[in-house]
């Protein structure tokens, strides 16, 4: 297990952020480049990997992966749905939104689906009370979500799966 | 239509870029800011009378007064971008728009407190933001604005983003220090406070998003100037992220002399209700301040109109008001269900408790359960004061305020909103089928005639 040579270069980068001797501080944003490189989770061989790269302790990595709630731990599918359900969110329907999704893929909160693309996950909030309900797909909001612009995501992801998978 | 200092530029086009940032104006503060001494520049802070903008309005001169100046040991300001309040979206509109309107008076306030490594803390789901933020960053770096010896002064300065990774704890001062020293976010038991020990056991200066780009148009128009512009001791504009049931969801900056009424209703603002419902309720600042009913939301007890700013949202204190908070401004309409809204809050605040102190770690679960007792028909009359109990112990009893943050929404929702939590437990089978409604929230309130 290793970093490819370009995020390799990105994890010197990041550590040239902070004073000498102060690595740690490279904890998060290099547990998100792991994640980013091996399949959207954090495995424990991944965070022992960024342990060496950091020289730090297992424990100090494990101690913050799970503290964090975007750290995986567990896999997931190759497109997470990650719904917030607080309270602005909930007033602008978010409990159909998430209940629309259910029904669609077939699974329920925190399960993916059989072939593997799609984790349904609820989330607390993520600061797009004003443009509610909405839900966070990789680095991007989908916001306003209506029963339509779920199926059009839904339809969206499948198709660059496919387009994934012939390149 | 009132005078903007911050998103007056937010609509020209291409503001994101330099090239149109700077043709409108942009970094002339920085140019102005650097023939000052530091020392000027915290007393033109200080004239100003901004208080800062992330909800506890702490006066922002007198924070970077605190702040340690031992010989030979670094100092850092740290702007802190980790919006999570609920209802708070409006630190997320500066820096997706206005990015070097930040980095702008990021400038500024590390050369103010002697700053050369100053970072963006900013929450890890807003995660196509610090691309933008380090472009506008890169953008000033090749205009000379940052990097060495800025504009010939001897002053260096980076500034560098830092990406969270999902934790609403990390807004707390303490703990988003300890998050970019690369730890868990458990906030520290203060003293020592962040100005004497913070980052890396440094002095630092954490300061919001907002607070930090009105350094701009403070150091442009002057710290007196800038006092006059709103009312009492709430001077400047307030960004003001507007939600839940309202024509016009989004972010206002408001000049603070304006009604709650006519925020609410303006077409200006949020341009009033939909589909011709009524107000019954209002969270005026974040989730963490007091909710309070219509009638007392848009008059005081006194029978004054209620205005946006600090004296007058916290008029009455917690027994009839409420707070300015972080602008997080959430109405509900007569549909919502107050117990299901709190039930909701409640269930963030578990969610979000880092787990350090008692009190909260346990409490923040046992209010989330009893409320979904009562929610769902399963709720006892004795749940209704247990349930006071519980926020009563919480409150003060913790490390940071989370504790507090979870406690006033429960103890808000109780004081006025009793009878519902009433109707809850004595209609089991109803309560699943309709809402309160409206009740008597918005009736008139009985002022007493002054003698």
């Amino acid at each position: 297990m290793k970093f490819s040579d370009e995020k390799l270069k990105k994890v010197d980068e990041i550590i040239a952020r902070y004073p000498e001797g102060k690595k740690k501080s490279a904890l998060l944003p290099v547990l998100h480049l792991a994640q980013q490189e091996f399949d959207g989770w954090l495995d424990v061989p991944v965070m022992d990997y960024v342990a060496s790269l950091l020289e730090l302790e297992p424990i100090e990595v494990y101690e913050v992966a799970t503290f964090y709630s975007m750290y995986n731990l567990k896999p997931v599918g190759k497109f997470l749905f990650e719904v917030c359900q607080t309270g602005p969110c909930m007033v602008k329907g978010s409990d159909d939104i998430i209940e629309y999704i259910k029904q669609k893929l077939g699974i329920g909160v925190g399960e993916t689906t059989a072939d593997g693309l799609f984790t349904l996950k609820t989330v607390e909030c993520l600061g797009a009370c004003g443009y509610a309900p909405m839900m966070q797909l990789g680095k991007t909001y989908r916001e306003y979500l209506t029963p339509e612009k779920v199926d059009a995501i839904v339809e969206e992801c499948r198709r660059q799966a496919v387009v994934n998978s012939v390149n | 239509m009132a005078k903007k200092l911050l998103l007056d530029k937010a609509n020209v086009e291409g503001i994101r870029g330099y090239d149109v940032y700077r043709r409108e104006g942009g970094y002339r503060a920085v140019e102005k800011a650097l023939k000052m001494t530091p020392g000027d520049i915290v007393e033109e802070v200080k004239k100003s009378g901004l208080r800062g903008r992330g909800g506890a309005g702490f006066p922002t001169g007198m924070k970077w007064s605190f702040l340690a100046k031992p010989e030979g040991v670094p100092r850092y300001l740290v702007c802190n971008a980790d919006e999570s309040e609920p209802g708070t979206f409006k630190d997320r509109y500066l820096m997706e728009f206005l990015p070097h309107l930040l980095i702008e008076g990021l400038i500024i306030s590390s050369f103010a407190l002697g700053s050369s490594r100053t970072y963006i803390y900013i929450r890890g789901e807003y995660a196509w933001i610090p691309d933008i933020l380090e472009q506008a960053a890169e953008e000033a770096k090749q205009n000379g604005w940052l990097g060495k010896n800025i504009l010939g002064t001897g002053f260096d300065c980076e500034i560098y983003v830092q990406r969270g990774a999902g934790a609403y704890i990390c807004g707390e001062e303490t703990a988003l220090i300890e998050s970019l020293e690369g730890k868990r976010g458990n906030p520290r038991i203060k003293p020592p406070f962040p100005a004497v020990k913070g980052l890396w056991d440094c002095p630092t200066v954490v300061n919001n998003v907002e607070t930090l780009a009105a350094i701009v148009p403070i150091i442009n128009e002057g710290g007196e100037a800038y006092s006059k512009i709103g009312v009492g001791k709430s001077t400047g504009t307030k960004l003001i992220s507007a939600c839940g049931n309202i024509n016009k969801p989004g972010v206002y900056e408001i000049d603070m002399t304006i009604s709650v009424e006519e925020f609410i209703y303006s077409d200006e603002y949020c341009g009033g209700i939909p589909n011709g419902k009524r107000l019954k309720a209002c969270i005026p600042g974040g989730s963490s301040v007091p909710i309070l009913p219509a009638n007392l939301l848009l008059k005081t007890a006194k029978g004054q109109p209620r205005m946006m700013n600090y004296e007058s949202l916290s008029d009455g204190g917690f027994a009839t008001g409420s707070m300015m908070g972080s602008g997080g401004f959430e109405v509900l309409d007569e549909d919502q269900c107050i117990v299901r809204h709190t039930l909701s809050l409640a269930r963030f605040y578990h969610h979000e408790s880092c787990g350090q102190c008692s009190p909260c770690r346990e409490g923040t679960g046992w209010m989330e359960k009893i409320l979904r007792n009562i929610e769902y028909g399963k709720g006892k009359m004795s749940d209704i004061n247990l349930l006071w109990d519980i926020q009563r112990k919480i409150e003060g009893n913790t490390i940071c305020p989370l504790g507090d943050a979870a406690a006033w929404p429960v103890a808000a929702a109780i004081r006025h909103f009793r009878d519902e939590f009433e109707w809850h437990v004595l209609n089991p089978v109803e309560c699943m089928n309709r809402n309160y409604g409206l009740a008597h929230y918005a009736d008139a309130l009985e002022v007493p005639v002054a003698v």
